[in-house]
């Protein structure tokens, strides 16, 4: 069914609301989602009703709250086509790269191993691993970024030709260029080197907007976050294959993770319990098992049609309008919703202020992406990022926006 | 759009679009300091020349917003041909100033009273300092016998 966008924003309260007395314009969901209703209603349920903690709980209170959080593992595992048991929830996508940085990557590569990595990486899929790499003298090596926004594919199989890349990292959606990765691709071409490289893509700014199946796009680990997917912020997921995660080591101790302990030492849980230690985010699953709901009901495919016929509105409307000059792909078969663009002779802080006065909510900076900024010899951009509630009625005044910064800033500047 | 007119004072806009001793150089100059701010990718480089305890030549370049621009343009009309130690305490006036008190100097920070306004946008107070706080640096630097330094701000100016 397609995307009634009208219908889907009286789900979402903060939709409703002015800004500076004008119509709230949410263009910002690359950085976080807005929350609807039901995801809303699911935590507070777990605090009014059901409040208590998880495992080992003897009476129903607890089972109620076992059940929330368990079923939030259930719900992400057939959302993303993984298996339950390789579900480890750790409170955003950067924990999750972290947790295999730590847990695998620390523990395996060293001197005269390579890493495989990108230079359009957002700094949570990059820096876990360039600070292993410096501790554990393994050598990071960068696939570059094409002028058309792409992966180089061909400088990517020079780079793994030695069969010395043990470990890849990389993005499977662009959070700065919307760039869409051809992940079975650059998995293949990884594993050809060496049979026994992982493979692990961050894919904080797909789950929320394409149909995304880990087991048809043959990674080993793949990294979300609940706050982009119209679940509450403090919870995300390392999805990886178990037999990996059996091989790995826990990053915290402590409660819940454990099996037997002694004064000397301890024996692990289970995967992927061993991997949470502590009492885990209870209302966060209960929002995530609702906001993973919501998706499903929408359809990834319906949620990634409208994306790609609204992402084709704004692009051509911000290729028609003077002075902007779009970054990464553009055709929306090639890329997802974000959409980042340089306003000429214009700061992308003063551009950010002329929307905010408007009701336009955009991001402006590097995206935490400084080592594509420098590629791209640029400080900053503007991000305009789409998802289900906004449509063409959001194209005007970012448009009206960006005009006014160049009558303000651009014109009649002399230097 | 009223907000918008006190970040985007007419005098502020003119010093962006005429921009006072901006320029990539400057003969003779005793130090030059990098500042940046990787929160909003402001970059500015600013050197001095000082003869006789007078801050006597002072060049700023750089890429950023029309807030920390127009601010280190204003700053340069300010500062320039004053003593050292009559430089540092401007440069306090305009700290204070950002921080929301009153600056006792009114007339001698001149055009850079109109970033007055600045200080009710919190994200935008840093971009305003930041010319005022390489300009520190490099005083620093001097007295230091070093004729060069690099400061990344990570945070809020202080």
């Amino acid at each position: 069914m397609p995307i009634d966008v009208a219908a889907i924003r009286t789900e979402f309260p903060t939709l409703a609301r002015e800004v500076r007395g004008e119509r709230l314009v949410y263009l910002d969901s690359a950085a976080t989602s807005q929350t609807p209703e039901a995801v809303l209603a699911a935590m507070e349920r777990y605090y009014r009703t059901s409040r208590s903690n998880v495992h080992r709980g003897v009476y129903l209170l607890a089972e109620e709250a076992t059940d929330a959080y368990e079923g939030a593992r259930t719900a992400l595992a057939r959302l993303v086509g993984a298996d339950p048991r390789g579900v480890v929830f750790t409170k955003n996508a950067t924990e999750a790269c972290n947790l295999i940085a730590y847990g695998y990557v620390r523990r395996t590569l060293g001197p005269g191993d390579a890493l495989l990595c990108t230079v359009m990486e957002h700094h949570a899929n990059m820096v876990p691993f360039v600070h292993a790499a410096n501790d554990r003298g393994f050598e990071v090596r960068y696939v570059p970024v094409t002028e058309d926004g792409h992966l180089d594919l061909a400088e990517a199989a020079r780079l793994v030709a030695d069969g010395r890349v043990r470990f890849a990292a990389f993005t499977h959606v662009s959070n700065t260029l919307g760039t869409i990765n051809d992940v079975p691709g650059l998995a293949a071409l990884v594993r050809d080197a060496n049979p026994d490289a992982v493979v692990h893509v961050d894919g904080t700014q797909a789950v929320p907007h394409l149909p995304v199946d880990v087991a048809a796009l043959g990674v080993d680990s793949y990294a979300l976050t609940g706050h982009k997917m119209f679940g509450p912020t403090g919870i995300g997921a390392l999805v990886a294959d178990p037999a990996l995660l059996e091989r790995m080591e826990p990053m915290l101790t402590g409660g819940e993770m454990i099996r037997d302990v002694t004064l000397t030492g301890a024996t692990w849980n289970d995967v992927p319990h061993r991997f949470e230690a502590g009492t885990p985010m209870i209302a966060e699953a209960a929002g995530l098992t609702a906001a993973v709901a919501f998706l499903e009901e929408l359809g990834p495919d319906a949620v990634r049609a409208h994306e790609v016929e609204l992402g084709a509105t704004f692009l051509a409307a911000l290729a028609d309008a003077d002075g902007i000059t779009v970054h990464g792909p553009t055709t929306m078969a090639e890329r997802g919703a974000a959409i980042s663009f340089s306003v000429d002779g214009v700061h992308p802080h003063d551009v950010g202020a002329m929307l905010d006065a408007r009701g336009v909510c955009v991001r402006v900076g590097h995206h935490c992406c400084k080592p594509l900024m420098r590629e791209l010899g640029i400080n900053a951009t503007v991000r305009a990022s789409l998802h289900v509630y906004n449509d063409a009625d959001d194209l005007e005044p970012l448009l009206d926006g960006l005009a006014a910064a160049r009558a303000m800033f651009a014109v009649g500047r002399s230097a | 759009m009223g907000e918008l007119d006190a970040l985007y004072e007419e005098i502020i806009l003119d010093h962006y679009r005429s921009p006072r001793n901006r320029a990539p150089g400057l003969s003779g100059e005793d130090a030059q300091v990098h500042h940046s701010n990787p929160l909003c990718g402001d970059e500015l480089d600013v050197r001095i020349r000082i003869r006789d305890g007078v801050l006597d030549g002072l060049a700023y370049d750089g890429d950023g917003c029309s807030i920390s621009l127009a601010s280190a343009s204003a700053m340069s009309v300010a500062v320039l041909g004053r003593p050292v130690e009559d430089v540092l305490g401007l440069v306090e006036e305009f700290r204070l100033m950002m921080h929301g008190e009153q600056p006792g100097r009114a007339d001698d920070l001149g055009d850079s009273m109109v970033f007055e306004g600045v200080a009710r946008f919190p994200v935008r107070v840093k971009c305003a300092l930041l010319g005022w706080m390489a300009l520190r640096d490099a005083i620093d630097t001097f007295r230091r016998g070093d004729d060069a330094n690099d400061v990344t701000h990570e945070d809020q100016h202080e």
